[in-house]
């Protein structure tokens, strides 16, 4: 609880500082602050607005995909290979839903949580917690970053974003093992 | 990424009509086209305040001394980016933004880093080995407390809810580690 306090009044103050002492630092260095900001902010709308095909296409895809219960059906063939590599079967959908959706990986963290027999102390809970933290969106992060500057061929991008979820996720299951088991 | 396209439509269809529920399939994909728009709509605020700090700091020289001080850093990361290119801070802010958990300020800086590397970039359209790294290093978790993670942990009454972080950080070590390398290894065999 302590760490997490200290580190969330840090991330605040380094919030507030930047927020005041770019345009402070920006007038006392002669920049007509308010109007650059304007200028920078106009293509805020823009970037937004370019980004939606975007998502709008890996999203449709991904909702069509969890909708009719693929994930489930995958997790159920693989659960019986990943079970005994310290994977187990309540953790595993959240481990494939994790580079599709960051909502849907926490909402399933949640659900590990609130089941009676598992909890956040159970080598599930704990597992599905450091698996949470150290992946990332990745088909997200890829379809908003590329899509702001419409670049459509990843080359090796995705290639190299789901190896980092799959390291960690592996990392996350030798930690899980080697603490918790 | 046609492939990866293609492939979740197809699995989703063939699965909906084994499992007998072809409506799921449609209703799910509604629901993300939407969820698409809904996010990039709620991105507007946020990206324009950051954009418009970022053009502030531009003016002042701010920009360009950051991108000086980290060059040390990136330059073996980043090899093509010419010295104080505002690319250069874009990426340092958004990977400090990330490491902070401050996600709202991390994603306009990463775009506006992708804007100033796609001006590097000769082939419009493909992403460069640069652009390809820096997104490598963002699909690692780079957030040194998961806060989120804890304050759910906290709320499920764990005994010990931040016993996860170092763990965590560890496991991201390990995934950025990996995703640079690969970055760096593929470029070469991916053109």
């Amino acid at each position: 609880m302590e760490v997490r306090h200290a580190f969330e009044i840090a991330s605040s103050w380094i919030l507030i500082v930047l927020l005041v002492g770019i345009p402070l630092y920006g007038w006392v260095k002669g920049v007509k602050v308010y109007e650059a900001f304007v200028e920078g902010a106009k293509e805020g709308f823009n970037v937004a607005v370019r980004i939606i095909p975007f998502l709008v296409a890996i999203l449709a895809a991904v909702g069509a995909f969890r909708g009719a219960g693929a994930m489930d059906a995958l997790a159920k063939v693989l659960a019986p290979i990943t079970g005994p590599l310290g994977l187990p079967a309540e953790v595993l959908p959240m481990a494939l839903v994790r580079p599709l959706s960051g909502s849907g990986a926490l909402g399933l963290l949640g659900n590990i949580f609130a089941t009676p027999g598992l909890g956040p102390d159970s080598y599930a809970g704990r597992l599905g917690s450091v698996l949470q933290g150290s992946t990332e969106t990745t088909f997200y992060v890829l379809s908003v970053y590329c899509g702001s500057v419409g670049i459509v061929r990843y080359r090796h991008a995705l290639a190299a974003g789901l190896l980092a979820d799959f390291t960690g996720l592996t990392a996350s299951v030798i930690i899980a093992r080697m603490l918790w088991a | 990424m046609n492939l990866v396209f293609v492939l979740l439509l197809v699995g989703a269809a063939i699965v909906g009509a084994v499992r007998g529920d072809v409506k799921a399939v449609g209703q799910g994909a509604f629901e993300g086209a939407s969820q698409g728009v809904t996010l990039a709509i709620g991105l507007i605020g946020v990206m324009a305040l950051w954009l418009g700090l970022m053009r502030v700091a531009e003016k002042a020289g701010l920009v360009e001394k950051l991108a000086r001080a980290a060059r040390p850093v990136f330059r073996p990361l980043f090899p093509t980016i010419p010295d104080g290119h505002p690319a250069i801070s874009a990426m340092l802010l958004n990977i400090a933004a990330n490491m902070m958990g401050l996600g709202n300020a991390a994603t306009p800086f990463g775009i506006k880093a992708m804007e100033e590397l796609e001006k590097l970039n000769p082939t419009p359209g493909t992403a460069t080995n640069a652009q390809v790294l820096f997104l490598a290093i963002n699909t690692a978790s780079l957030q040194l407390v998961p806060t989120t993670v804890i304050a759910l942990r906290a709320s499920a009454r764990s005994n010990d809810p931040a016993e996860v972080l170092l763990p965590t950080l560890l496991a991201t070590v390990c995934a950025l580690t990996v995703a640079i390398l690969a970055a760096k290894l593929l470029e070469r065999v991916w053109k």
